[in-house]
């Protein structure tokens, strides 16, 4: 990076909002306009998956709520939404764990300790976690959804007093693309949650479960009519996870997925993150089943 | 060896069998033996006679194939209250893939040439018992049409 990263980006982050049409109202608070944070931290989770920890330039830190993005702006390569994954409570680390895909993500990839990308956000609907007060936890995830909720699981577990059986049911494709594997194993650890893990491929020494996470439902653990549930991956994967819910007996109204749509302004703007009448940046990416569920089973809305 | 009531006790209170009437119990009873295998050991192999199934009542059995130049691959494992083996029902009655225990298996087996047999006679057991397997199948076959999206794979 150039001697004043901060400044050099901020001017470039300016254009771009420019160039996003947006209504010359806004205020210092410009929510097109991209804050400078310095990378803290670099980890490689996967052989595609990395894990950025940034804190900002100047100014607080930036607070969220679990299952808000924020829209990264790497230098040169563009703006990409990722869901946040740190602890809500410790927000002085803004985390993202990203899998690297196309031309963003890749250029990402290749930042190091010390760089400096712009962030705007937080932004969308948070998963509400007071719908899970006095009832049973299952969080679903898979492949990299387990990054967005994260955050949830650090809030389920911060207010544990108030929650039945907390189940986390994770799967992934192979034991080498299980996510935050420490983090993971730890939570398997304790005696207030129960994890189940599964993969698609077994390779080497993997001796546990073997098959779809929709199977993992199966093995219960948790009072499906009494149950607040939290979805996160593929969309196929969310839908069949969401109906082995439902049958179980777990309700719509408590039933919640997070989707994903490509962006460009994540504040209502452009309309390119339309699904159905709702636009994903906005009014989700959180979603209630029952709010979506007719849309769900179409494919291309 | 467990009494017949103890059988009946354990069917009664196993999910699969919900709903089934005492004498329907009884005679599933009677054909039923508890089963133990050591984590290792094979409950059956690809080919060989599908002469049982199993309720599982505690561990974990890999279901696998042998690919050449691989070994054993495992297609999916299955967990207590699961059932295992349905090629018992169709002939020509032989197992389609291998069956080996991960962990330390208990379980129930239920003889498939005594039930057959039974079934023969009192149609309303063989309904009973396909009203119980289709689902089983159906969602299996459903999990592994998934598994084969490779859902997780990277974007091409
Ligand atoms: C609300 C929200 C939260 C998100 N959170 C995360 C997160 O926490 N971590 C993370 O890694 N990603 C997350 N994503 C997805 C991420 O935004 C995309 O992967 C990213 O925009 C791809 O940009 P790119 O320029 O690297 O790839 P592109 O060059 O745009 O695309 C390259 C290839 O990847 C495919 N692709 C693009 N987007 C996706 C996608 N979303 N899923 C699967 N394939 C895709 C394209 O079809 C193409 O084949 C989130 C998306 C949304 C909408
Ligand atoms: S990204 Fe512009 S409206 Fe959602």
């Amino acid at each position: 990076m150039d001697t004043a990263p901060g400044a050099d980006l901020a001017a470039r982050l300016t254009q771009t909002a420019a160039a996003a049409r947006v209504p010359a109202s806004m205020t210092a608070l410009d929510p097109m306009r991209p804050r400078p944070f310095r990378i803290e931290r670099w980890q490689r989770d996967l052989s595609d998956t990395f894990t950025i920890d940034l804190a900002p330039l100047e100014g607080s830190p930036l607070t969220f709520r679990p299952g808000q993005f924020n829209m990264l702006y790497i230098h040169g390569a563009g703006e990409v939404p990722i869901s946040i994954s740190g602890d809500p409570e410790r927000p002085e680390r803004l985390i993202h764990t990203t899998r690297a895909v196309g031309q963003v993500t890749n250029a990402m990839k290749a930042l190091r300790v010390g760089d400096v990308i712009g962030v705007r956000g937080p932004f969308g609907t948070p998963w509400p976690v007071e719908a899970a007060d006095g009832h049973d936890v299952v969080i679903v995830a898979g492949g990299i959804g387990l990054a967005p909720l994260r955050p949830l699981i650090h809030a389920v577990l911060a207010r544990r007093g108030r929650l039945g059986n907390v189940v986390l049911l994770y799967g992934a494709r192979t034991p080498e693309d299980i996510l935050y594997r420490k983090q993971v194993s730890a939570w398997r650890g304790r005696f207030d949650m129960t994890v189940h893990v599964t993969v698609d491929r077994a390779t080497g020494r993997w001796s546990g479960p073997v098959g779809m996470v929709t199977k993992l439902i199966a093995r219960g653990g948790f009072d499906a009519r009494d149950t607040a549930a939290y979805v996160c991956g593929p969309e196929i994967m969310m839908r069949h996870v969401a109906q082995a819910l439902l049958d179980r007996g777990v309700a719509a109204e408590r039933l919640f997925l997070s989707m994903e749509r490509n962006m460009k302004c994540a504040i209502g703007f452009c309309g390119h993150c339309q699904w159905g009448p709702d636009f994903v940046c906005k009014d989700g990416p959180v979603f209630r089943y029952d709010r979506v569920a007719t849309r769900l089973a179409q494919s291309e809305v | 060896m467990v009494s017949l009531q103890d059988m009946d006790d354990l069917l009664n209170a196993h999910p699969f069998f919900a709903g089934l009437g005492p004498k329907h119990l009884d005679e599933l009873a009677g054909c039923a033996r508890n089963e133990r295998f050591d984590a290792g050991d094979y409950i059956f192999h690809e080919g060989g006679m599908a002469d049982r199934f199993y309720i599982l009542r505690h561990g974990q059995v890999a279901v696998e194939v042998k690919v050449p130049h691989k070994g054993s691959v495992v297609l999916e494992t299955l967990h207590e209250d699961d059932t295992l083996g349905w090629s018992w029902l169709v002939p020509p009655h032989h197992w389609t893939f291998d069956a080996r225990a991960v962990s330390l298996v208990r379980a129930i087996s239920l003889d498939g040439v005594c039930l057959r047999e039974k079934m023969e006679t009192d149609h309303e057991l063989g309904f009973h018992l396909m009203a119980r397997f289709v689902p089983v199948m159906g969602e299996r076959l459903r999990a592994a049409r998934l598994q084969m999206l490779d859902l997780y794979a990277p974007p091409a």
